[in-house]
């Protein structure tokens, strides 16, 4: 176990040696944060066992010491609340369990039923007596069943918690009426949506669409590691697919060859991939950061004029979209391409160079592309945070004889890493999922031939963003892998994400900012 | 003269020699950065080849390239972006704002799960939720040749996630504002129109801006969505079509001249508003 240092001891330390021990510390205390977490999954379902039955039996008194509104509300919801006179709030229960009702009838219960198979009939060769020839005719659709079964496993979700919602009205109003009370009319209820309810108001809009276009797809496609949902399966067209367990993840991250294209088997493609991916997102984040910041000190520093048409400069990049930007570069570094031709026409090369044919030389021009794509929005964040360091820092500085790389490497570098640190997370995370600047350069190209993918080919500059991409093209796409890939990004990401948030000191509580 | 005098002497001199190195790595920065774009603009002037050549100024000018784009699909790819980027800049700006002004001034119980919630989920790769999208919007119609509404809808749909940098904005507005406004009277609607979005000029112009300019270079999603069905390209994934390898011979120099007409409005729109889009920049950096 390592040493632990008091406030006091602490505070002795250099920045650098902070940095390690917390390092340090955060690496030790693993161990112990795993057995706290399995020994809070026990407090866990403890309190949440003990909440339940806590519910239930809230629900249980609440029906027996009711009056018969109240009763009636278990069945019928709204109805205590249009009986007390709130229209408004009883209408709105009602209906809600109306719809629910009525698609469960219609829809949802199918669905729900097939969940578990994920259908049973596919697509067979039948007789259809209208146009009097054999066709194909199609019955039940796997996509469709996961979609909607998942979707119908939300709405009965929303259900329940909105007909407890509706129990504890009931219970509320029966208490405000025997102690006298006045109960909520509609129209304070309509008031209240603008004022102390505004909250609600204001998200109802934008979380309807996060879940409906983002929790649900993610949903959808973490389950679909679990089938094998591919080009030859698409659950409709040709076979359905269907639940397989851990399979995919068997796949992937076994170490036999299989029959996904090249000679490596998935796990050795996957190794390759991430490391590349890490690596590049490694050195595009920094030679971005640090040459960014290089260029704001020198359009900072004193006595350089026309400061402001520099910036403008760099700037006008940034608008063009990168689109335009990253394809007109890529053609400019092709084999025929203009800096290609021109080095031949003037002698300066016999052969082409290869920007995009050899491995080391397209990861080298992609980090060198990307830093010429980053560097003005770096340098924008930089100027920013550099015009507030306080003046009397390097006075003091200079007056203690400090020359200027002391002041870089004691004042700026430090003031500058301690306020940008959550951008560099999030400028990791992104890079590592930079799919524009990958895909529009090289499109993950030169190939390897060894690597294993599903559709076209598994390149050296490819991330595992445009891997998991070009899994998912073609008609022999592998959405089952596309879907583990992915999973296996989001873990990557939280990994780093827990690390750096446990030891940088500028993640900043919340509130102590405002 | 004495050795302090010397040593300011020395200093000055120093500083000459690397004021001076700079204005040259400046100019030469700038060079760099500035240079495929003018090559961009000397390109779609070029009719003696349309294909890549080795030399910048073209031998023969003409707007031939300008003709070709007229007479191709690019018309309606243009239009397309334009109104996706319309759709978004109005819808992507009230929802983030409603967002980011919630989740920075209101403080209820789900307010820290629902953060937590959103951060986790943006460590999904969004890449992962394209083919399910697309197979919706394929069920409802939404596909092809009928691809802007779709990517419209899906856009502002998922559009609550991005509200970091406006929450950062509006947590610097003081909350003394709202709460002498609310002992005064006002509901928290009033609080809202009447005392926050006249603050927050800047950053309702940041967002509508990025919102607008977003569109124009959404390639792989739109590509989906579209399924090659070239009334539904927009921009992005219509001039990609020209640099594939069967058609790069023919439509490098068309490609170029597209990109000059698609640049141009943003460009300027954005140089405008640069005042606007440095503070959101740099204020979101900060706030992380």
């Amino acid at each position: 176990m390592m040493k632990q240092y008091s406030d006091l001891e602490f505070l002795r330390l250099s920045k650098w040696q902070r940095f390690l021990y917390r390092l340090a510390a955060f690496f030790c205390a693993i161990p112990r944060a795993i057995g706290n977490f399995f020994k809070n999954i026990g407090g866990f379902i403890k309190r949440a066992a003990v909440a339940v039955v806590n519910e239930f039996r809230d629900i249980g008194v609440t029906f027996v010491h009711g009056d018969w509104k109240t009763k009636t509300s278990y069945l019928v919801m709204g109805f205590g609340n249009l009986a007390r006179g709130q229209i408004l709030r009883g209408l709105l229960f009602l209906v809600f369990e109306l719809v629910f009702i009525f698609y469960m009838i219609l829809a949802g219960g199918y669905w729900l039923s097939m969940l578990p198979s994920l259908g049973k009939q596919g697509p067979v060769e039948g007789y259809d007596p209208v146009l009097d020839t054999y066709t194909t005719i199609y019955h039940d659709n796997s996509f469709k069943i996961l979609l909607y079964g998942v979707l119908t496993i939300f709405f009965i979700v929303a259900f329940i918690y909105t007909w407890r919602l509706n129990v504890k009205q009931n219970k509320i109003m029966e208490q405000i009426i025997k102690k006298g009370g006045k109960l909520k009319s509609d129209k304070d209820d309509l008031k209240s949506m603008v004022d102390e309810q505004f909250y609600k108001t204001l998200l109802a809009l934008p979380l309807t669409g996060i879940l409906i276009f983002t929790v649900l797809p993610i949903v959808f496609m973490i389950l679909v590691a679990f089938t094998n949902y591919d080009g030859a399966h698409n659950g409709y067209q040709n076979n359905l697919f269907t639940w397989v367990g851990l399979d995919n993840f068997n796949t992937m991250f076994s170490w036999t060859s299989n029959s996904g294209g090249g000679s490596q088997s998935y796990s050795a493609t996957f190794g390759e991939i991430l490391s590349w991916t890490l690596i590049w997102a490694f050195l595009a984040t920094f030679t971005n950061y640090f040459l960014g910041m290089f260029v704001a000190m020198m359009i900072n520093k004193k006595g350089i004029h026309l400061k402001k048409m520099w910036r403008t400069i760099l700037v006008l990049t940034i608008a063009i979209p990168q689109f335009i930007s990253l394809l007109y570069v890529s053609k400019m570094f092709a084999k025929n391409g203009l800096i290609n031709l021109t080095l031949l026409d003037w002698g300066w090369i016999k052969e082409p160079l290869p920007f995009w044919d050899d491995a080391t030389w397209a990861r080298v021009t992609v980090i060198l592309i990307n830093i010429w794509i980053g560097i003005p929005h770096l340098m924008l964040i930089a100027t920013g945070i550099l015009m507030n360091i306080p003046a009397d820092l390097y006075e003091s500085a200079r007056i203690d004889g400090a020359n200027a790389w002391q002041q870089y490497i004691k004042i700026t570098l430090p003031y500058m890493l301690f306020i940008t640190g959550p951008y560099l997370l999030t400028s990791f995370t992104g890079n590592m999922n930079n799919f524009n600047v990958i895909y529009l350069l090289t499109g993950g190209g030169p190939s390897n031939p060894k690597a294993s993918g599903a559709s076209g080919s598994v390149g050296f500059t490819d991330l595992l963003i445009t891997w998991l991409f070009k899994i998912t093209t073609g008609s022999d796409a592998k959405y089952y892998l596309a879907s583990v890939v992915g999973i296996m990004v989001f873990v990557v990401v939280a990994v780093i994400s827990l690390v750096v948030y446990n030891v940088l000191p500028s993640i900043k509580n919340e509130e102590d900012y405002q | 003269m004495n050795k302090t005098e010397k040593r300011h002497m020395g200093m000055k001199a120093l500083n000459r020699v690397s004021n001076g190195s700079i204005y040259v790595l400046l100019v030469l920065i700038s060079v760099i950065w500035l240079i495929p774009f003018v090559f961009i603009v000397f390109q779609s002037f070029r009719v003696e080849s349309t294909q890549q050549v080795g030399y910048v100024i073209p031998h023969q000018w003409g707007l031939q390239n300008y003709i070709n784009l007229w007479n191709s699909d690019f018309k309606r790819w243009y239009l397309n972006t334009f109104i996706i980027a319309l759709a978004s800049a109005v819808l992507v700006t009230i929802i983030q704002l409603c967002m980011s002004y919630t989740l920075s001034r209101f403080r209820f119980k789900m307010r820290g799960p629902l953060m937590r919630f959103m951060l986790i989920l943006g460590m999904f790769p969004g890449m992962l939720t394209m083919i399910i999208l697309y197979r919706v919007l394929a069920d409802i119609g939404l596909t092809q040749a009928n691809a802007v509404p779709g990517l419209i809808l899906v856009g502002f749909a998922s559009s609550g996630m991005g509200y970091y940098v406006s929450k950062g904005f509006f947590d610097t507005i003081p909350k003394s504002l709202d709460e002498a406004a609310r002992v005064d009277g006002a509901t928290r609607l009033q609080v809202l129109y009447k005392i926050i979005l006249p603050l927050a000029k800047p950053i309702v112009i940041y967002t509508v801006l990025t919102a607008f300019m977003g569109p124009w270079g959404d390639f792989v999603f739109a590509r989906y969505v579209a399924m090659g069905t070239s009334a539904g390209y927009n921009v992005a994934v219509g001039m990609y079509s020209w640099l594939t390898a069967d058609q790069i011979f023919g439509m490098y120099t068309t490609f170029c001249a597209g990109g000059v007409i698609v640049a141009l409005p943003v460009t300027i729109l954005f140089m405008c508003l640069q005042k606007y889009y440095v503070e959101g920049v740099t204020g979101g950096a900060v706030k992380g």
